[in-house]
């Protein structure tokens, strides 16, 4: 590639001079990045987001629990709301695969089973880990019935034990008999789709919201200043409480599932509209969409065209930002018991039953929904913030 | 003859990364002489900044790779080796604000904004001198005044952001002169000022260093600026000197090609112009009359009024058809204010503004209707200053130069495609850029595709606001011979706004000088730059540096 | 400055009497009315209620009037400190609150002075020495600390210290000391039970700030006035102090005031897992019960709290920045 100017320029113009790209003279600037001259934002994005190890093993990780949650009676074992009062708090059981016998050993999956002992001082009963007793466990085993999605009865699970009545704890009992594992596995799909239903909803709002002021200006921007600030400056988790415990308790799971959502997402919008607005503002000064408008373009088409594409991956590190905030928030309602109540599981339903001392020093397992929730934000925290990092590939 | 100060020998200077490292500069060697002034002149990336940082040892995250720099003392007839100290040790903080200054670029930036400017001065004499913290006030108040700032007293107290511009970099002058330094070293320092307040700064440093005997080591990319000041010259590119010499023989008997390549892109004002003098046409396609426009003060509740801007003031000018016609003036003249409104960005509080179409008809350009039919975009058509922002990153240059063809139902599809091949080679691109992103491209390429982008609807009227200022000499200098064939060829007007001189002389048929929002003299180029009627016309003309030591007029 | 005072009182009063009725509309959410409730409770507890009680009680609160009325009704009674009564604890609620509320408050404000103690110089060794081993800990660290919930990191540090070093950390005294007079015993028993929540309470908090600090001091450490202040002659040490720091320190103190609603947040789940005497538990049970005039005052009083908070570091922020001070456009 050369620059050429007109080919027979006249020798007194100043300007006749070659210069090639690669050296072209005089010009070296850093903000030239020729080798990757076609690709567009999303893969400048992507190449950048792979270089972050940490966000991109934190998408394995959110993949992994996407995946329990949407196939969610098909990876718990037992069902979660299945009591059986022979077996409360029974431990963990480690998961083997290599069986050694007499006789060799072979590749097949195994627990260990429970004898119960009585404990003399407080004459209580307590399960131990039996190395006597083996239970054998297969894939694909079929047990118990749910529908998968919500739509397809069967009831082939992924592991089971072999003979159905045998007990299979992978994280332990809780008070009633309950698997904890299988428990954990349903609580995902309401932890983590309370957080997306949520950060949804505060996207609608905030988009909306926060465009309309930044584009518009003026004293609707004035007047949605003032309310953010107004917001953000109420302690969320007293105002959160408040609205949850207004609910009638008459109402059905359901409902108050998406009544806690709504809530959460009413005083999450705020964050979205404060990024939001804040592009556009930034936006509006740009010369490029200046010469939008010059070159003839509608107020709509300079916006969709022209503006959108400038925000959107800032939109999307903010929501990523959000989700984790909004799980959290709906932990903790649940677990003050202000939230989503049983028979809903969430994770901080499940963990209202770790509350008391004794109960965790006896079975500490309770507290496994809690590793949960930490993997979970962490992961989504890391994410967002690689998405931060490589949301904006033309950064100066 | 002067004494030798600063011997610098083979310097090397290198970035490391992760897979290696870049040179910044490399075998880079120079005098300093007391008294004397030694200019490093080159284009962005040429590596004189580094050399400047590397004289301190303050060029982090690069690191000095080898070479030698000595400090003599002149007196004591001691050296000093700079190159191999630590960093962070005493010996080279010890001279550091000491005995070799700096001054940088950016005023505004440069000064702490939270401190005063008194502290700042105070704290540097306070460093290195053995004075009480009155005395060291009492020689703060003396080093502004020193710099000519008036009230002294009562300045030493106020904040950077208080100051204006000039005496913004008067105050970081004052700071690197507290103690009284052997070697001033300045980065830039008048780049970002307007002519006038730079020809002040620019007497101001030649006064300084006459009365203290220093020596001086100025950055600059402006070879007018060298050829009033310098004594020696060192031409740098790619990291390397490729000349240096007395400023006379550079100059006049060049021996490397890239420093004659810069002499010829510097328009000074004895540059042939390419103006001309007689209209072709009579036809006006743009004229003003009184145009005014204030902006509102800063209400605050609770607050006083803070007063309004006067950005345009009775402006009254023409635009002919095929005619070039400059509008020079200093930053808070109102020249872009002026393009904004003729763009209908803003509209005028008295006057009026009138477009005649191509058809026969007329637009008010001060009413906001007349824009909605998307005519007078088609015909009047703008080049911004920044070739970084004026192009949407997210957007493929074939969208780019496409969008004003397909938003106005010209065109699309595959003609779409060739017509935009075809403008692109008109500007000097091949056709195959249009599939790639702005980022592949430089300053210069970038302006040609916003360039592409304005002729796309062939139109007869440009605006061209500060196109060329943000392109280093030679690439500025190919735009403007592009645009000029444009104009011949497209049959085009073309409202050129800029701020430097030398390029409306080569550039322009006719000027306008506004200042403060009034037009204070319209003419010819040649006339308005030969022979300036008005007082701050002729104040503006014998500012700006002339490229030719043997014509020095700033610092007499 | 003055004028820069009186317009944020002004905001700040607005802003309370705009939550004053949110809360309102809050209290009115659940159906029926005080009285209603209040019977409901005494009966559960096994008293009756005359005629005339409840008659007194509707026209206190003025509950057959139109909703403004009752607004004003019960903004006046709160604003004269009359919170209602409580049954579960057979005293005024008001007598409640001077007790705890000196708990509470010593809470959030230590727990503040913690949070930045800690949390400056490590996110100044993290921003200046990046890369380091030490920010990455830091960071991870950080991570941690805003990922745990609060309640969760605080049943896990119940259970470790139980488990393993059979100490029991609820409540903020032994028994032996609980309503004793104040000496150097009741003072190390304190400090022996206070840490828990302290730590707890400031972890989320004192993560937010680092990471604020990082950032900001990561952008100003590479803005040339730190290159002068270097080619002046300073330390390493007084250039980063003086200069970076100094600036980002700004932004580090206006985010102080948006930390406080996290900070009593986080401390109010804290204080009921722990089991605190502060205003915590009160509230919890007033919302479980449905004892909405209760909660309302609470929440009222934590958001008087909040406020007066982003008031103070409004304050220090105009005190501290020039720019902001002498009212420079564009200093924000």
């Amino acid at each position: 590639m050369s620059l050429i100017t007109s080919a027979d320029s006249p020798e007194d113009r100043i300007g006749a001079v070659r210069d090639t790209p690669e050296a072209p003279v005089g010009e070296v600037d850093p903000r030239i990045d020729a080798s990757h001259g076609t690709e567009s934002q999303w893969q400048l994005i992507r190449r950048r987001f792979a270089k972050h190890r940490l966000a991109v093993i934190s998408l394995w990780i959110l993949g992994l629990f996407v995946l329990v949650a949407v196939f969610a009676g098909f990876v718990a074992p037992n069902d979660p709301g299945d009591v059986k009062a022979r077996y409360t708090y029974a431990p963990p059981q480690a998961l083997h695969f290599i069986d050694r016998s007499d006789d060799g050993w072979s590749i097949r999956p195994y627990v260990y089973g429970y004898k119960v002992e009585i404990e003399p001082e407080a004459l209580r009963r307590t399960f131990v880990i039996d190395e006597e007793k083996k239970v054998y466990l297969t894939f694909f085993k079929r047990s118990w019935d749910y529908k998968l999605f919500g739509l397809i009865p069967t009831d082939i699970h992924l592991l089971g034990p072999e003979k159905t009545r045998d007990p299979f704890y992978l994280f332990g009992a809780d008070r009633l008999g309950r698997d904890m594992f299988s428990r954990l596995v349903y609580g995902t799909q309401i932890s983590l789709s309370v957080g997306l239903v949520g950060v949804i909803m505060s996207l609608v709002l905030g988009v909306i919201i926060g465009g309309a002021a930044g584009y518009f200006g003026g004293w609707f921007d004035a007047v949605t200043q003032r309310a953010i600030e107004f917001l953000r400056s109420l302690p969320t988790i007293p105002l959160w409480m408040g609205l949850a415990a207004a609910m009638p308790s008459d109402w059905s799971p359901l409902q108050t599932y998406f009544a806690i959502t709504l809530i959460l997402s009413f005083l999450g919008w705020t964050e979205l509209a404060r990024v939001v607005r804040g592009r556009f503002l930034a936006l509006n000064g740009e010369d490029y969409v200046a010469a939008a408008r010059y070159d003839g373009c509608s107020h709509l088409r300079v916006i969709v065209r022209h503006m959108v594409p400038a925000f959107t991956s800032h939109i999307i590190t903010a929501a990523s930002l959000a989700v984790p905030a909004m799980i959290l928030a709906e932990t903790a309602l649940s677990f003050l018991g202000l939230g989503l109540q049983a028979p809903v599981i969430s994770w901080g339903v499940l963990l209202q039953e770790a509350q008391n001392i004794r109960t965790l020093a006896t079975a500490p397992w309770l507290l496994l929904p809690g590793a949960a929730i930490v993997i979970a934000v962490l992961a989504m925290n890391f994410i967002g913030d690689g998405l931060r990092d490589a949301a904006d590939p033309y950064a100066k | 003859m002067n004494d030798t100060v600063l011997e610098v020998r083979g310097l090397s200077v290198a970035f490391p990364h992760r897979k290696g490292e870049t040179t910044a500069i490399s075998d880079v060697s120079f005098d300093l002489k007391l008294g004397e002034t030694t200019c490093f002149v080159g284009e962005s990336g040429s590596g004189k900044s580094v050399t400047a940082r590397a004289v301190l040892n303050i060029v982090e995250p690069a690191v000095i790779k080898a070479g030698a720099i000595n400090l003599v003392d002149v007196q004591a007839g001691q050296k000093v080796e700079l190159s191999g100290l630590d960093p962070d040790g005493a010996e080279i903080r010890a001279v550091r604000g000491a005995r070799i200054a700096m001054i940088f670029q950016e005023p505004m930036s440069s000064l702490s904004p939270v401190h005063t400017i008194g502290q700042q001065i105070i704290e540097a004499i306070l460093l290195h001198q053995d004075v009480d913290s009155a005395g060291a006030r009492a020689k703060a108040i003396e080093a502004l005044r020193a710099v000519q700032i008036a009230n002294p007293e009562e300045a030493i107290d106020k904040y950077p952001f208080e100051y204006s511009g000039g005496m913004r970099q008067r105050a970081m002058i004052a700071m690197a002169l507290g103690c009284e330094p052997d070697i001033l070293i300045a980065d830039e320092p008048t780049t970002a000022l307007d002519v006038t307040t730079q020809a002040e700064i620019l007497k101001l440093l030649k006064g300084l260093q006459e009365s203290r005997d220093m020596a001086v080591m100025f950055i600059t990319h402006d070879m007018g600026v060298v050829a009033e000041i310098a004594d020696q010259v060192v031409v740098m590119l790619h990291g390397a000197v490729v000349e240096t010499g007395p400023v006379d023989q550079v100059f006049h008997a060049p021996s490397h090609a890239y420093t004659k390549k810069l002499l010829r892109a510097s328009m000074g004002l004895d540059e042939a112009p390419h103006g001309r003098s007689t209209p072709q046409s009579d036809e006006v396609l743009i004229e003003t009359q009184c145009l005014s426009l204030a902006f509102p003060s800063k209400k605050k509740f609770l607050k006083k009024l803070t007063g309004g801007v006067q950005a345009l003031d009775n402006v009254s000018v023409e635009l002919r058809r095929g005619e070039i016609l400059g509008i020079v003036g200093e930053s808070g003249s109102g020249k872009t204010t002026l393009a904004r409104v003729l763009m209908g960005r803003f509209q005028p509080q008295e006057g009026r503004a009138v477009y005649h179409t191509r058809d026969g008809g007329t637009k008010n350009l001060t009413d906001k209707a007349s824009f909605r039919d998307g005519q007078v975009y088609r015909e009047m058509r703008m080049i911004f200053q920044d070739p970084y922002g004026s192009l949407n990153p997210r957007m493929t240059v074939e969208q780019i130069i496409g969008e004003p063809l397909l938003v106005n139902g010209l065109l699309k599809g595959a003609a779409l495609r060739k017509r935009v091949g075809e403008l692109l080679e008109r500007v000097g691109l091949p056709a195959s850029a249009m599939e790639r992103y702005p980022h592949a491209f430089s300053g210069g390429q970038r302006q040609r595709i916003g360039i592409a982008r304005a002729i796309a609807l062939d139109p007869r009227v440009i605006i061209a606001d500060e196109a060329t200022s943000a392109l280093d000499g030679s690439i500025r200098a190919q735009i403007l011979d592009l645009l000029l064939d444009l104009r011949d060829e497209l049959d085009l007007a073309i409202l050129f706004i800029a701020h430097d001189i030398g390029v409306v002389r080569y550039f322009c048929d006719r000027v306008a000088v506004m200042h403060k929002g009034r037009v204070v003299e319209t003419g010819t180029a040649v006339q308005i730059c030969d022979t300036p009627q008005d007082p701050y016309t002729q104040r503006l003309i014998s500012a700006v540096p002339i490229p030719d030591p043997r014509k020095r007029h700033l610092v007499a | 400055m003055l004028t820069y005072l009186s317009r944020r009182l002004v905001t700040m009063i607005l802003t309370l009497l705009a939550l004053s009725v949110v809360v309102f509309i809050v209290i009115q959410l659940p159906p029926g009315d005080f009285v209603t409730s209040y019977i409901a409770s005494l009966s559960a507890s096994g008293e009756s209620v005359d005629q005339d009680t409840i008659i007194a009680l509707r026209e206190r609160y003025k509950l057959d009037s139109p909703v403004l009325v009752q607004y004003w009704a019960w903004l006046s009674e709160i604003l004269v400190g009359n919170f209602g009564y409580s049954f579960e604890m057979q005293r005024p609620v008001s007598e409640i609150f001077s007790q705890r509320i000196g708990v509470s408050l010593a809470l959030e404000l230590t727990a503040v002075v913690v949070m930045w103690a800690v949390s400056i110089p490590i996110g100044i060794y993290s921003a200046v020495n990046q890369y380091s081993v030490g920010d990455y800990v830091a960071t991870i660290l950080g991570f941690l600390g805003l990922a745990i919930p609060n309640f969760l990191f605080a049943l896990v540090l119940m259970y470790i210290c139980y488990n393993w070093f059979g100490v029991t950390i609820t409540g903020l005294f032994s028994p032996e000391y609980m309503n004793a007079r104040w000496s150097l015993d009741r003072f190390l028993d304190f400090a022996s039970h206070v840490w828990a929540p302290i730590l707890v309470i400031s972890t989320a908090g004192a993560a937010q700030l680092v990471r604020v600090l990082r950032a900001n001091l990561l952008d100003e450490l590479n803005k040339p006035y730190v290159l002068t202040a270097r080619a002046k002659g300073l330390t390493r040490r007084r250039m980063i102090w003086r200069y970076p720091v100094r600036v980002a320190m700004n932004p580090l103190v206006s985010t102080i005031g948006w930390v406080l609603p996290t900070v009593i947040s986080s401390s109010f789940v804290t204080a009921i897992v722990l089991n605190l005497p502060t205003l915590s538990p009160i509230l919890l049970r007033a919302l479980l019960s449905q004892d909405m005039y209760l909660a309302g005052a609470l929440i009222m009083f934590m958001g008087l709290l909040t406020l007066v908070g982003t008031l103070i570091s409004d304050l220090l922020l105009a005190w501290i920045d020039p720019r902001i001070r002498l009212g420079m456009v564009g200093a924000n």
